[in-house]
């Protein structure tokens, strides 16, 4: 049976891999047929990433601190051509913006976007992205719904959203799709709280029309569909998914 | 160490109308909230360089106690 959403034949890069929503896409696509290359800066939890992936996918790592020019080089220089590219890493610092200081917000930039847009820089001219590709970036639904003390990541993700539209429309011609995917909260350690549902949480959790909060699950099927041929005509698009949050 | 601190206190949570005490339960202040709780962590990293992460913070309940644990990691 043909199945459209299948990702067989495909070579896709996932920043981000080590753990939470990175290394979830990277499982399920390797699950649905796709050879993957996780990148992440942790290899002993890159190996664990890898070892929950079936060995016939060919699939590797890359280990590596994007935030770092020559990492980003080596990455590229490693990377087979793609049919697939998940823009994921990423990082949070809570701070109220009177508190914000130059070198945390040159780090979460350095990180959150300024590394993003580079990579897919040497991707394009390395000639790694081929034609009819899909690229899906790991925005944030705090781009339309801001949070207390989140001012810095959301400035980083709004820049991330408005980098992913004009790069759709350049690749257009090229058959190459950039969609943009606005989780709401979903259950990882980015805020290095484990998955102990604290006090705040549970308060929070009052805000998700749904009951809950995402599983890495829930974000990896859409961005699955994303990179599949069953979304050929879908570009340029921000993509809500967050139990209902932003409804309320 | 105490008149900063208090100083800063009072000017995060906007409170004229009174002076602080080490006695007080802070987070039941009617001026407390997530911006309050996130920005008194900050502070006390921004002035007496001690970092104290919110699960620490939850856990201490009068301004004494803050001081206390303050004091100490500055030692």
């Amino acid at each position: 049976m043909n199945n459209v959403f299948s990702l067989k034949g495909k070579s896709i890069l996932v920043t981000g891999a080590s753990s939470g929503i990175g290394k979830q896409i990277a499982i399920t696509c390797a699950d649905n047929g796709a050879r993957v290359l996780l990148a992440g800066r942790d290899e002993a939890r890159l190996k664990d990433s890898l070892r929950e992936i079936s060995d016939e996918s060919e699939s590797k790592y890359s280990i590596g601190d994007l935030a770092y020019e020559e990492n980003l080089n080596s990455l590229c220089e490693q990377c087979f051509e793609l049919e697939g590219l998940v823009l994921n890493a990423g990082m949070v610092k809570l701070l109220p913006v009177s508190f914000i200081k130059k070198s945390d917000l040159d780090l979460i930039f350095e990180v959150n976007i300024k590394s993003t847009i580079l990579l897919v820089q040497k991707l394009l001219k390395a000639k790694k992205i081929k034609k009819g590709a899909s690229i899906v970036f790991i925005s944030s639904i705090s781009t339309q719904k801001a949070t207390v003390g989140n001012a810095m990541y959301n400035a980083s993700k709004g820049a991330m959203n408005a980098f992913a539209k004009t790069l759709a429309l350049e690749l257009a011609p090229r058959q190459i799709r950039v969609n943009i995917v606005l989780p709401g909260f979903v259950h990882t350690n980015i805020l290095g709280v484990g998955n102990a549902e604290n006090e705040d949480l549970k308060k929070h959790r009052l805000n998700y029309p749904m009951g809950r909060f995402g599983e890495p699950k829930d974000i990896a099927y859409l961005v699955q569909y994303l990179l599949s041929d069953a979304s050929e005509w879908m570009t340029g698009s921000l993509i809500p998914i967050d139990g209902g949050f932003s409804l309320k | 160490m105490e008149a900063l601190f208090f100083e800063k206190l009072k000017e995060i949570l906007e409170i004229t109308d009174r002076e602080l005490s080490a006695n007080d339960k802070f987070k039941e202040y009617s001026e407390w909230d997530s911006l309050a709780n996130l920005s008194v962590i900050a502070m006390i990293d921004e002035e007496f360089g001690v970092v104290i992460d919110n699960s620490e913070f939850k856990n201490i309940q009068t301004l004494g106690e803050l001081m206390a644990e303050i004091k100490k990691r500055t030692k």
